[in-house]
This record gives structure tokens, C-alpha cells and sequence, in this order.
């Protein structure tokens, strides 16, 4: 009989989400329910969980960049990365993304994977460059134009990211995968799963792109 | 050999800055607690490994309380104005950007130096925490380079580091968060869970059916995990192995490479995987804190579409 109660805490994480508490308190609830309706003691599961939160610290370790953006921005970073953006001629936020886009998945297919990132490229470069380039066309935004133009920019450096770093092939998640297949006996070299990779890094690029150049019709139209 | 210790240390420094710049912002009502949630970062980075599991699990219910309590906010003071960067920036031209680029610079030159050069085999960096070393590397020579070229006041980099990082607030600590998470959910079974009920629905016989199973089963377990590494080993395991590969005899390489592929567009379409969705929305200061999530939908949903279309002709057709 499989035991579905621990399953509630997935659900108290949907909810928690769904209503907008605040993250981190769904989170936390959610692992400490989850943790006793598993038969653990109070004790055990604030244990793991400490456990788990101390042994992460590396994932957090990002946010140092923050003090060299700040400066930069302070001495007017975006101001320029909008200035290079509104001298070059032809420049839109779709085609300029679809640069972005296709760099992003060529250096993480050479295993480049934290040359670009959300806090290193994104905040001070990508966005602001992209939100320039869609004033271009379409003149001054609203603000909800201007976050979508924004999101855009973000989700650009995702899918990049994403469907470029496994055709590298000492990725974490090809070892992965070699390392889940060979404990039931099938064994695979990285070579043969990171191309496999490669057409789906392509879709990847046509999809993506074309969204990107209904994003150009969109913004164009307004005018 | 530099190891996690070393930046642990370094990120602690770098916290501690961003608890002193909180404290001294005065346009902050709520900043008593933007100083303590830092704090504790602070004490996390520098005393973790001292704490004990226990003591490790207090500290993160009093970052939760903090922040649940709604004892974060964020100050108005602007360091300089619009009309003053705008003059900076024609000022200083388009050399602002080579303090930016410092940093993937030197991730790109610090790779292909440890990798090609007798330099892994020196042993002075841990394999696998030389991204980080490089991230740091990189932030510590754009910083000196911003203060000997733009000589700003000597708080400079404090004030603006916490600026942004209380744009974040909480949202920069809930990716460590929801690793910890994973980690209950390991100890509580839900993988194994999962893996059960996944297979105890699928059917036999019908290849396309086993196909989508597999492919849908890898993006919503990612999308409830944040990440495809978690859902990978159990789908795997549930169906991709017995009934995909021995009972209908696909092509390995094909359903596990795109099978992991099929977990990454889970990736773009859940708030779980916070440091790609839901930090950027900080980041960017969006209104919406699922703007990311919203606009990656499309994509993922059009990728997921091609990924089941890969597996089921190049893994059974070709």
C-alpha cells in the first residue's frame, strides 16, 4: 500500500502559492508537514531542514554580485546600455533577444554556463537594452508593456540556458542521466545523450525565436 | 585548496555589508528587520557549519518569521538621480561596460585556463566549486577596478549592494529554501510516492500513451520538485526504464536525453524553480511575481509539444 499522506505537503505548496503567502512561509510549513505526516518527530524534521538549508548555502552565493551592479548603475550602467541601443539603426527588442538568445545557448553549449546569468547580464545589460529598443518602436511604454519586454528578457536567458548546457557534455544533468541509467544496467557515454540534446536545442531556438518576432509585430503595431 | 570555506566567508562578508547598509538606510520604516533577516544570512555563512542541524533549522524559522511577519521592506533613498547617471553615463561612454564584462570575463577565461591547463591537476581549486571561485574572483577584481576608476565614497558599494538586495528581499533566499525543502521531501519519500502512482497508471502496450506519460510525469513531478535532477532518477526508474526502453525496446540516449529536456520546460512553468522565475521578477522589479513564469509558458508548453514528437519518432521510429 503506497502511503499518500506526505503528498499533502505538494498541495499546501500549490495552494500557498496559488493564494500569495508570502514564499518562504509556504515553504517552510509545507516542510514541516510534509516531514511529520512522513513519521518524523518535530525535532527531525527542523533537524533536515536546517540540515538541508546549511548545506545549500552554495546556491546563495550569487548575490555577491550585487554590490559591483549597484555601483555601476550608480555611475549610469543602464542609462548607457540604453544609449548603445537607441544609436544603432534597425535595432528592435525581438531581433536583439534573438542575438541574446542564440549566444546564450552556443556558450552554454560549450559549457560557458555562468558567463551569462539573470544578476550578471539580465538586471544591468539584457533588460534595459531590450526595454530601449521596444521605445524604439513603439514609443513610450506603459508599465505593463515595459515588465513584459522585461519578463521577455528574462525567459530568453532561461530557455537559452536550458536548452543549450546539455549539449556540453559534463553538464550535472547528463551525468545525471548517465549516472541514473547504469545503476539498472544500460550504459551510455555522455557523447551519445548531449547529442541527442541538439534537437531539441534547435525547437528550442525556432519556438522561442518566433515568439520573440511576434513580440516585434506586437510592439509594432501600437504605432 | 580552495574550497566552499573560502566563499563562504567572502559571501558572509558580503551579507554583513548588506545588514550595516540596511541598518543605516533611514527612508526604510521596516529596516530594523531587513538589518536581522541579513544578519542571520550573515550567521549562516560564516557560523553554519558550528550550529547543528537543530540550530541551523531555528535559524531558518526566524529568516521565515521575518519575513512572513511582513518585517521586510525597502527604502526610497536614491543614491544619485536620474539626471545624474544620465551625465555619468555619457561621461564615462561606453568603457562603463568593462567593469560589467569583468565578471563573465573572467568566468570565461578562469574556465578554459582550469580546464586546459596543468591547473586542475594543481589540485589548489576543489573541481567543483571552481564556478563559484571564479564568480568570486571575477566580483573582486570589477570591485577594486570601480573604486580605483570611479573613486566612489567608500560606503558606495554597501549602499548599492543592499539597495538591490532589498529589491529582492526574500525572494534571493527562497531558492536555498526550497533546496532544503528537497531535502524533506527525500527524507518524507515523495519521490518514491510519485514513482508509484506514475506507474501504477500507465498502460501497457500502447507506445504514444507511455511516451506522453513519461514526458508529462517529468514536467509536473519538476514543476512540484523546482528542478528536472529531482524527477529524473524516479521517472526513470517508474517508467522510462521497465516500460520504455525493456518492454518496448526504445533507444536509451534518446528518452533519457530528452526525457531530462521534457523536465527542463516543467522548469520554465513553475515558481518552485525560483532562481530562474521567481528572482528575476524581483530582479527586474516586475509587478507581477510570476511576470517570468507567465511569459515562459508559451515556449515551454510549444517545446514540450516537440520534446514528445523527438522521443516517440527518434526513440521507437528510427
Amino acid at each position: 500500500m503506497i502511503d499518500y499522506w506526505p503528498l499533502l505537503g505538494i498541495a499546501l505548496v500549490v495552494v500557498g502559492f496559488a493564494l500569495r503567502f508570502n514564499p518562504l512561509l509556504v515553504v517552510a510549513v509545507a516542510a514541516i508537514v510534509t516531514g511529520l505526516l512522513g513519521h518524523m518527530p518535530f525535532l527531525k524534521v527542523l533537524g533536515v531542514l536546517g540540515h538541508g538549508f546549511n548545506e545549500n548555502r552554495y546556491v546563495s552565493i550569487i548575490w555577491i554580485v550585487l554590490p559591483v551592479i549597484g555601483l555601476l548603475e550608480r555611475y549610469g550602467l543602464q542609462e548607457r546600455a540604453r544609449a548603445v541601443i537607441a544609436d544603432m539603426r534597425g535595432a528592435t527588442a525581438g531581433r536583439l533577444l534573438i542575438v541574446y538568445l542564440g549566444f546564450r545557448q552556443i556558450i552554454s553549449a560549450l559549457g560557458l554556463t555562468s558567463v551569462a546569468g539573470q544578476a550578471q547580464t539580465v538586471r544591468p545589460l539584457v533588460a534595459p537594452m531590450a526595454v530601449a529598443a521596444a521605445e524604439k518602436q513603439h514609443g513610450e511604454l506603459d508599465e505593463k508593456t515595459a515588465d513584459h519586454v522585461k519578463a521577455m528578457a528574462a525567459a530568453t536567458d532561461n530557455v537559452g540556458l536550458f536548452f543549450g548546457e546539455d549539449i556540453f557534455i559534463a553538464i550535472a544533468s547528463i551525468l545525471l542521466i548517465q549516472g541514473s541509467m547504469a545503476s539498472f544496467g544500460i550504459h551510455l557515454t555522455p557523447f551519445q545523450l548531449s547529442v541527442w540534446a541538439i534537437p531539441t536545442a534547435i525547437c528550442a531556438f525556432v519556438i522561442h525565436g518566433t515568439r520573440l518576432l511576434l513580440l516585434d509585430r506586437r510592439l509594432g503595431r501600437a504605432r | 585548496m580552495i574550497n566552499y570555506q573560502w566563499l563562504y566567508v567572502l559571501a558572509g562578508a558580503v551579507f554583513a555589508g548588506f545588514a550595516l547598509g540596511s541598518a543605516r538606510d533611514r527612508s526604510n520604516l521596516k529596516r530594523w528587520g531587513n538589518a536581522a533577516f541579513w544578519t542571520l544570512m550573515t550567521t549562516s555563512f560564516w557560523f553554519g557549519d558550528f550550529l547543528g542541524d537543530v540550530g541551523n533549522g531555528v535559524l531558518v524559522l526566524a529568516l521565515v518569521a521575518i519575513a512572513g511577519l511582513g518585517l521586510l521592506g525597502r527604502g526610497s533613498a536614491e543614491t544619485t538621480n536620474a539626471g545624474q547617471r544620465q551625465a555619468f553615463s555619457e561621461r564615462y561612454g561606453n568603457r562603463l561596460f568593462l567593469p560589467a564584462l569583468i565578471i563573465p570575463f573572467t568566468a570565461f577565461v578562469g574556465t578554459l585556463l582550469f580546464n586546459y591547463t596543468p591547473l586542475k591537476a594543481a589540485g589548489l581549486i576543489d573541481p567543483k566549486t571552481v564556478t563559484l571561485v571564479l564568480l568570486g574572483a571575477g566580483v573582486i577584481i570589477a570591485l577594486l577596478t570601480c573604486v580605483v576608476w570611479l573613486k566612489p565614497p567608500l560606503i558606495a558599494p554597501v549602499e548599492e549592494g543592499s539597495r538591490l538586495m532589498n529589491a529582492i528581499g526574500w525572494a534571493g533566499v527562497l531558492p536555498q529554501m526550497l533546496a532544503a525543502l528537497g531535502a524533506i521531501f527525500a527524507a518524507a519519500g515523495v519521490g518514491t510516492t510519485i514513482g508509484a502512482l506514475a506507474a501504477s497508471i500507465i498502460p501497457h502496450g500502447n507506445v504514444f500513451l507511455a511516451v506522453l506519460l513519461f514526458a508529462l510525469g517529468m514536467v509536473v513531478f519538476t514543476m512540484i520538485m523546482g528542478n528536472a535532477f529531482g524527477a529524473f532518477p524516479v521517472m526513470a526508474a517508474a517508467i522510462g526504464i521497465p516500460i520504455l526502453i525493456h518492454a518496448d525496446g526504445g533507444n536509451p540516449a534518446v528518452i533519457g536525453a530528452v526525457g531530462m529536456l521534457s523536465g527542463f520546460c516543467g522548469t520554465l512553468m513553475t515558481p518552485m524553480a525560483a532562481n530562474f522565475n521567481m528572482v528575476p521578477a524581483a530582479l527586474l522589479e516586475l509587478k507581477d511575481q510570476y511576470g517570468v513564469v507567465r511569459v515562459q509558458v508559451p515556449t515551454a508548453l510549444a517545446l514540450l509539444a516537440a520534446n514528445i514528437a523527438i522521443l516517440y519518432f527518434a526513440g521507437f521510429r528510427l
